[in-house]
């Protein structure tokens, strides 16, 4: 056996909060030193994902949709939607703010739903293609998800700014709410998925190895 | 062993965990359900807010933008321009308008929608706040039953809005004047409403104002009333000194109407809508008693009717009652001379009494044509003429006078002829001017050029003689008085007190008087005596004979 044991074949569980790996003979449902519940995996992985996922996909909509903050300039209010206020960035020629608010709005949670739909259906179907690729991604995501909520912090900065009465002010309207929501989700999403399901189906060493071995 | 560890629910032993891992189960679901049911209540609200969608045709897009410009009505948003674009025949540009839900009624047929810019009119500034705000476009609710989807955006904002209450009039007048959408109308100088519209009459010839008087003082509109026009400065020089009026600042800028109903107005009812009155010029007009039925009277002056106006009053004894319409110069092809032909306008009721009476001895019915032309007829026999005079010394202007001129030639009277001619006698100013001319014409006629040669030489002849008369003729008067001088002194010395000629003049008139006195006692004695002339004085009888008192 060129592979190292897995932890359930030692009958070994790690603490998902303080690390240690706990003996699981007893059945025990806590953490011997940490008191935190004590999972083989994290509890209902997939159906939480698929679940968060689709909420996050479902909370897009509107966050698109509807406008995300409403602009009075003095006196003449507009509101704009992130695909507006992209558009209106690269008619006026800002063709890089535009790039980086269509980034993080929409390409960071579009590529977020490809990829976790991408790695919830592989996973389902015990599929062992490209492991460490989609394990790689699986790390991407996470740790684009932070960035996702750049949007929200804007908005909620310059609601909280410009506040120039009549000259001008800045509100935020409904669309900004779903577009956190669908940031939360998607965070939701890819912190319930469970990355060791991915290695878990092996059918047969062999593949294991070669793919090792690549 | 893999499958155990995969999932929890196959653990024997262990309902805890199968529960919880249940229960994790459908709590996850719930997100995204709950989401979804989310989404589908912000669809199905924003299909309950979804008002009806309208198009809106406005000349230009200006200050149009799409998905920006709000529709306002009292302020309001109550939709949002969503879409701009050319109409087809792009002579216009059509705004469809997503209206919201409660302002569905804003579709009813009438409605009117225009675009509020700053504007600076009639009435004021206005929409200043769209300098900053950028346009927006306003709207008005209809009454209309039916609805519709496009409407015609109108360029200027409608001066009556939100259904203010109140009533419209018409008033039809010869030029617009200074008038303007928004000019004022007042009532006794209080604002009560404004000018909303204004067009040409269909033919072209006089123009209709419509006014709008807010409730409710469009109560006091009432049948009577008289409208007139207070634009501007009025100015008039009387008796009284100068006096200048005006209804407002505003509106000497911008022009103005005023109503009042003549102060005796019996049986007044208030105006119904939309009633049409006559606007006049001035308050004077407005408010005199109606003119009643125009009389067109032509006459003919041999003179040049130099300063007589259209316009000009027609008098009669001194009464205004009516005025020059045309002054037009006629060839006479008998006399080879240019009349002047007149036009004029008289309104017999303006006489007041007088016409009344006259209807009543008369017995004349003032729509009878004939009669009346019978009653110019019977005046001009009566030495009825016109007469040009001159209202005004400086500038020549001329008014036409009727009056009587009992003694003018007579005239033959064409009672027939349309329209009545009215002989004519010349001015008085005329009168005067031709005497004067035919004076000067003769003064002009007489030889003054020999006259004053022969006066020339006669004087010449006349200084000779004098020179004559004083070299020759003056030395021997001189002479003359010197020796007629030394004559009265002598004369004089002989009257002198103590002469001896007036000395014996004296003693001479004595003797005289003594002579006298014994002639009368001879005279005397010879009446007593008379027979002493045959016999002589007896001697004894002398003394006493001579006492004339002891003889009787």
């Amino acid at each position: 056996m060129n592979s190292p044991p897995f932890a359930s074949e030692l009958n070994l569980c790690l603490c998902h909060s303080c690390g240690l790996a706990c003996d699981m003979t007893g059945h025990p449902h806590q953490c011997p030193r940490c008191n935190a519940p004590l999972h083989m995996r994290k509890a209902n992985s997939l159906a939480r994902t698929w679940a968060y996922m689709l909420a996050a996909l479902v909370f897009y909509i509107p966050a698109n949709v509807l406008p995300v903050m409403n602009t009075v300039m003095l006196g003449s209010g507009a509101d704009s939607t992130i695909i507006g206020g992209v558009l209106e960035f690269w008619e006026h020629g800002a063709w890089d703010i535009a790039l980086i608010i269509f980034i993080a709005s929409i390409a960071v949670p579009g590529i977020k739903f490809v990829a976790i739909t991408l790695l919830l259906v592989t996973a389902q179907r015990g599929s062992q293609w490209a492991c460490r690729q989609r394990s790689k991604l699986y790390r991407f995501v996470e740790l684009i998800g932070y960035w996702s909520m750049l949007d929200v912090i804007v908005v909620a900065l310059v609601a909280a700014l410009v506040k120039f009465q009549a000259l001008g002010d800045i509100e935020p309207r409904a669309g900004i709410l779903f577009f956190g929501l669908v940031v939360v989700c998607t965070m939701l999403s890819a912190m319930s998925f469970d990355p060791r399901l991915m290695w878990e189906n092996r059918h047969s060493e062999e593949v294991m190895d070669e793919a090792r071995s690549h | 062993m893999k499958q155990e560890a995969t999932d929890g629910r196959s653990l024997p032993g262990n309902p805890s965990v199968k529960t919880t891992s249940r229960w994790s189960v459908s709590l996850v679901w719930i997100v995204p359900i709950v989401a979804v049911l989310v989404g589908i209540s912000l669809v199905v609200h924003d299909r309950m807010q979804a008002g009806p969608v309208i198009t809106i045709n406005f000349k230009t897009g200006e200050g149009l933008t799409a998905n920006k410009t709000e529709v306002k009505y009292r302020n309001v948003v109550i939709g949002h321009v969503s879409e701009v674009e050319l109409s087809d025949d792009q002579k216009s540009v059509n705004a469809t308008v997503k209206l919201e839900k409660q302002a569905e009624s804003f579709t009813r047929e009438d409605s009117v929608f225009w675009v509020v810019r700053p504007r600076i009119g009639a009435g004021g500034v206005s929409g200043i706040d769209t300098l900053l705000s950028g346009d927006f476009i306003g709207a008005d609710i209809g009454k209309a039953d039916k609805r519709t989807k496009t409407f015609i955006g109108k360029e200027t904002p409608p001066p009556i809005t939100y259904g203010e209450p109140g009533k419209r009039f018409m008033l039809h007048t010869q030029d617009l004047g200074s008038l303007d959408i928004g000019s004022p109308v007042y009532y006794r100088k209080i604002p009560v409403g404004q000018v909303v519209a204004y067009n040409l009459a269909p033919d072209g010839k006089s123009v209709d104002i419509e006014v709008f008087i807010q409730a409710p003082n469009d109560a006091f509109v009432t049948e009577n009333t008289r409208f007139w026009n207070v634009s501007g400065i009025d100015v008039s020089a009387g008796a009284n000194g100068f006096s200048v009026k005006t209804e407002s600042l505003s509106a000497m800028l911008v022009g103005g109407i005023a109503f009042r109903a003549p102060a005796f107005s019996p049986g007044d009812k208030v105006a119904a809508e939309d009633k049409g009155f006559d606007l006049f010029d001035d308050e004077v007009t407005a408010l005199a008693p109606p003119s009643g039925k125009p009389q067109f009277l032509v006459l003919r002056f041999d003179d040049p009717m130099r300063g007589l106006k259209v316009d000009a009053p027609v008098e009669f004894l001194g009464v205004e009652i009516g005025k020059v319409v045309s002054v037009n110069l006629d060839y006479d092809e008998k006399r080879q001379r240019f009349p002047v032909n007149v036009g004029i306008v008289i309104y017999p009721q303006r006489l007041g009494q007088a016409h009344q009476k006259m209807l009543e001895v008369l017995k004349h019915d003032p729509n009878d044509e004939e009669g009346g032309a019978r009653i110019i007829g019977t005046f001009i026999e009566h030495g009825l003429r016109a007469q040009a005079r001159s209202g005004n010394l400086l500038t020549g202007q001329l008014y036409i006078a009727l009056d009587f001129f009992p003694k003018a030639d007579k005239v033959a009277f064409d009672a027939t002829e349309r329209p009545l001619r009215i002989p004519t006698v010349p001015g008085s100013l005329e009168q005067l001017q031709e005497r004067l001319q035919a004076m000067v014409d003769k003064f002009n006629k007489m030889p003054l050029d020999r006259i004053s040669n022969n006066l020339d030489s006669s004087l010449m002849e006349l200084n000779k003689s004098l020179v004559q008369f004083n070299g020759k003729t003056l030395p021997g008067v001189n002479t003359t008085l010197q020796d007629m001088r030394t004559t009265l002194q002598s004369t004089n010395s002989t009257l002198a007190e103590d002469s001896p000629q007036r000395e014996r003049l004296r003693d001479t008139i004595e003797e005289l008087t003594r002579t006298s006195r014994s002639l009368r006692e001879l005279t005397n004695y010879l009446g007593r005596h008379p027979e002493s002339l045959l016999r002589g004085r007896p001697k004894s009888a002398l003394p006493p004979s001579l006492q004339p008192s002891s003889s009787d």
